[in-house]
């Protein structure tokens, strides 16, 4: 009997009416269209390349790259190799998004409050910073920074200096570079040491806090330990750490460390601009902390320091991290932006120099893009991470 | 919607396809109708838009010669503006049929990019330019010094392999856009100025004071610059090549835009052959037979050409030197036409 109802039930609904099946052949056809579109732009690329005599592959990344690059955070001479080169490139891109990150940042932050300042001038500035920052294009505010704030400084024979160790003209910002010694490893253990102290120490106030209500001066003592411990071990291993001054020889400075003027005009104008979105996320955020707790938290006798920072910013940040996330990602990518001033990153030297000289056009764009793709993800997996963490824990 | 775009990325499929296999250059350039040419972004003297937004220079030159060669009309062309980085990446992806824009002829470039220099109209070498404030007479002096110069050129590479084989320290300062090298060594971000001899005394023009500049005497390199193709076409290659050797060979029998005409009555086989009275050198190489005669007529001889754009009379004044005609003590040389 079940026998013949099944037949039956097939008989009233035919294979191509039936949900399941015809989910799954389009799926199918969906994925093999996909696969063939893939295989038929590889397979025009390859035969289009081989019948114009175009070399292909990665092996080009070993030959000696034979090109001078203005800044560099590994050891690199014109002898290493185009793999070297990008890995140059790479560091300086982190460098100025990770340092550009940073005073984003805290400009963003301080300016978000300042726009909710109950003082009518300091509210009033910060919109302004606002509303003309993030309305002007970032290339153009690069340009600003870089010909006509930069490029108007003295040469470097009349540079303006201070204390006789910071030099600042046109090929950049001199200043002294410090040189360990063998011994300096004595001062970096102590940082360590003191680091993990202040780990201990604010976990051990925490919990007494909660247990018996005390409280302990956390942050100043955190201070004195970070300073005093590396302090007291410097002077312990006989001063490890000196200074190598900039002096003017020739036509440049020497010595010391310069701050390339193309790093500080991407830097300036990447921090200034998307400190710009950063303030009014932080406001939005902040806002968007209903005002009730606020006033609760004051009734409880929260001054309006502790207000701020137990009440309002933890459940701000809910609000503002996604958002935020958005604009670290932005800054990183604009910072490629970095062609247009000669600022030697990863899209000006590898998918610049290193892509003309060699022609491999289609492998470099394919690495530069990963590069970003990589960097964008990392980040993202990491804002996640944190906001997942202060998110909101039911119980 | 999935029908449309199953056509859309057919037929997107299939445009590519078309693209690969495309006829000779030549059959494609006749049929748009004019040749497409890559330039520089402004070079005076070899390809830099006059005030009426017309092209002009050396290498501007080579594109209507070969425009004369394949309609007869030197005017036929279209310039695509390229920067040092982008010309080998449009020529290899077919968006234009020649680059003529100051190229060094090299090993990499002739093997591995899938380009083919079609001759080298202009010798040229790298050199130096710094302010006459610095009281600098020799390249030898610029220990320490910022340099400016182009991404994606063989300027960047001599200028490292001098410096480092001086044992010089340096700075390096490397633009994509001549117009921003000229514009950061103007504004005194670097020492000194390095690009091919030739592009020295043309963009010394572009500064706000030319006479503060000197060019240092050392010629640290060989920079022969011409006209590229692709790899895989041999007759466009040809046509090229031998447009090319036609203005060089004009000069060498005399024969110039003023007296074509009366040329083509000459006695002289050689002119004969030339001008297309004798013989079937246009046909061989698919285009008429009175090629080189359209060529010299309206474009003129190769001596001509160097005269117009960057000779003695010129703003640039640059002497023939290495350029003038092996008889006469330089080293440019056609093979004959027969």
């Amino acid at each position: 009997m079940s026998v013949s109802t099944e037949k039956d039930d097939s008989a009233r609904v035919p294979l191509w009416n039936d949900p399941n099946v015809r989910g799954l052949v389009s799926q199918i056809v969906l994925i093999a269209f996909i696969v063939w579109f893939g295989y038929e732009l590889f397979s025009n690329y390859a035969s289009n390349i081989a019948k114009r005599n175009i070399a292909t592959g990665f092996g080009f990344l070993s030959t000696t790259a034979g090109f001078s690059i203005a800044q560099t955070l590994i050891p690199y001479t014109e002898e290493s190799s185009y793999g070297q080169a990008f890995l140059v490139g790479l560091l300086n891109t982190l460098l100025v998004s990770g340092i550009g990150i940073f005073f984003a940042t805290i400009l963003g932050v301080l300016l978000g409050i300042a726009r909710l300042s109950k003082n009518w001038i300091i509210a009033k500035l910060a919109t302004m910073y606002v509303e003309t920052l993030r309305n002007i294009p970032l290339l153009l505010q690069i340009y600003f920074w870089y010909v006509a704030v930069l490029g108007v400084l003295p040469m470097p024979r009349n540079a303006a200096s201070l204390l006789d160790s910071f030099y600042l003209h046109k090929r950049g910002l001199s200043m002294p570079k410090p040189i360990f010694d063998s011994a300096a490893v004595i001062v970096l253990l102590a940082l360590i040491a003191a680091i993990v102290l202040v780990v201990f120490l604010s976990r051990w106030s925490r919990k007494r806090q909660e247990a018996t209500g005390e409280q302990f001066p956390v942050f100043l003592s955190s201070l004195g330990i970070l300073i005093a411990l590396p302090v007291v071990a410097y002077f312990l291993s006989g001063s490890p750490i000196h200074l190598e001054y900039s002096v003017l020889k020739g036509f440049n400075f020497r010595g010391g460390m310069t701050l390339i003027p193309e790093f500080m005009a991407l830097l300036l104008a990447l921090v200034l601009y998307t400190a710009s979105f950063i303030a009014e996320i932080v406001r939005a955020g902040i806002q968007a902390v209903s005002h009730g707790q606020t006033e609760a938290a004051g009734a409880l006798g929260l001054r309006p320091g502790q207000i701020l920072r137990q009440v309002v910013i933890p459940q701000a940040l809910r609000v503002i991290i996604p958002p935020l996330t958005s604009q670290y990602l932005n800054l990183t990518k604009n910072s490629s932006l970095a062609a247009a001033i000669a600022y030697p990153d990863v899209m000006h030297t590898f998918a610049g120099i290193v892509l003309n000289q060699t022609g491999q056009a289609v492998e470099i764009i394919l690495i530069t893009m990963a590069v970003y793709l990589t960097i964008s993800l990392l980040t993202s997996m990491f804002m996640n991470w944190y906001n997942a963490k202060i998110a909101l824990v039911e119980r | 919607m999935k029908k449309l775009m199953v056509t859309a990325a057919l037929g997107a499929v299939m445009g590519l396809a078309a693209g690969a296999a495309s006829a000779g250059t030549i059959e494609d350039v006749k049929a748009k109708g004019f040749v497409q040419c890559g330039v520089s972004q402004g070079l005076p003297g070899f390809s830099n838009p006059d005030d009426k937004g017309n092209w002009t220079g050396l290498d501007v030159d080579v594109c209507r010669a070969v425009a004369a060669a394949v309609f007869g009309d030197a005017s036929k062309v279209k310039y695509t503006p390229l920067s040092a980085k982008e010309r080998f990446t449009a020529l290899q992806s077919g968006e234009i049929d020649m680059l003529s824009r100051n190229t060094t002829w090299t090993a990499t470039r002739d093997t591995a990019l899938g380009l083919n220099f079609a001759g080298v109209n202009y010798y040229d070498g790298q050199g130096f330019m710094v302010r006459k404030s610095l009281g600098v007479s020799s390249a030898l002096e610029l220990s320490g010094a910022a340099v400016c110069t182009n991404t994606g050129t063989t300027t960047e590479l001599n200028v490292a392999d001098y410096f480092r084989s001086h044992k010089m320290p340096y700075e390096i300062v490397a633009f994509e856009k001549s117009d921003e090298v000229v514009q950061a060594y103007n504004a005194g971000r670097c020492d000194v100025y390095t690009t091919d001899a030739s592009g020295l005394y043309a963009q010394r023009l572009k500064l706000t004071k030319p006479d503060e500049h000197i060019v240092l005497p050392e010629i640290i390199s060989k920079e022969p610059l011409g006209p590229v193709v692709r790899q895989g076409d041999d007759q466009w290659f040809n046509l090229v090549k031998w447009s090319l050797f036609a203005m060089v060979n004009a000069e060498e029998m005399g024969v110039t835009s003023a007296n074509v005409d009366e040329m083509k009555k000459s006695t002289n086989p050689a002119i004969r052959r030339l001008l297309g009275v004798e013989g079937k050198f246009g046909e061989n190489m698919g285009v008429s037979n009175d090629w080189a005669f359209n060529i010299v007529k309206q474009v003129g001889n190769y001596g001509e050409a160097f005269d117009r754009n960057v000779g003695p009379k010129t703003p640039l004044g640059i002497a023939r030197g290495v350029n003038a005609l092996w008889s006469k003590g330089g080293i440019q040389y056609a093979p004959p036409i027969r």
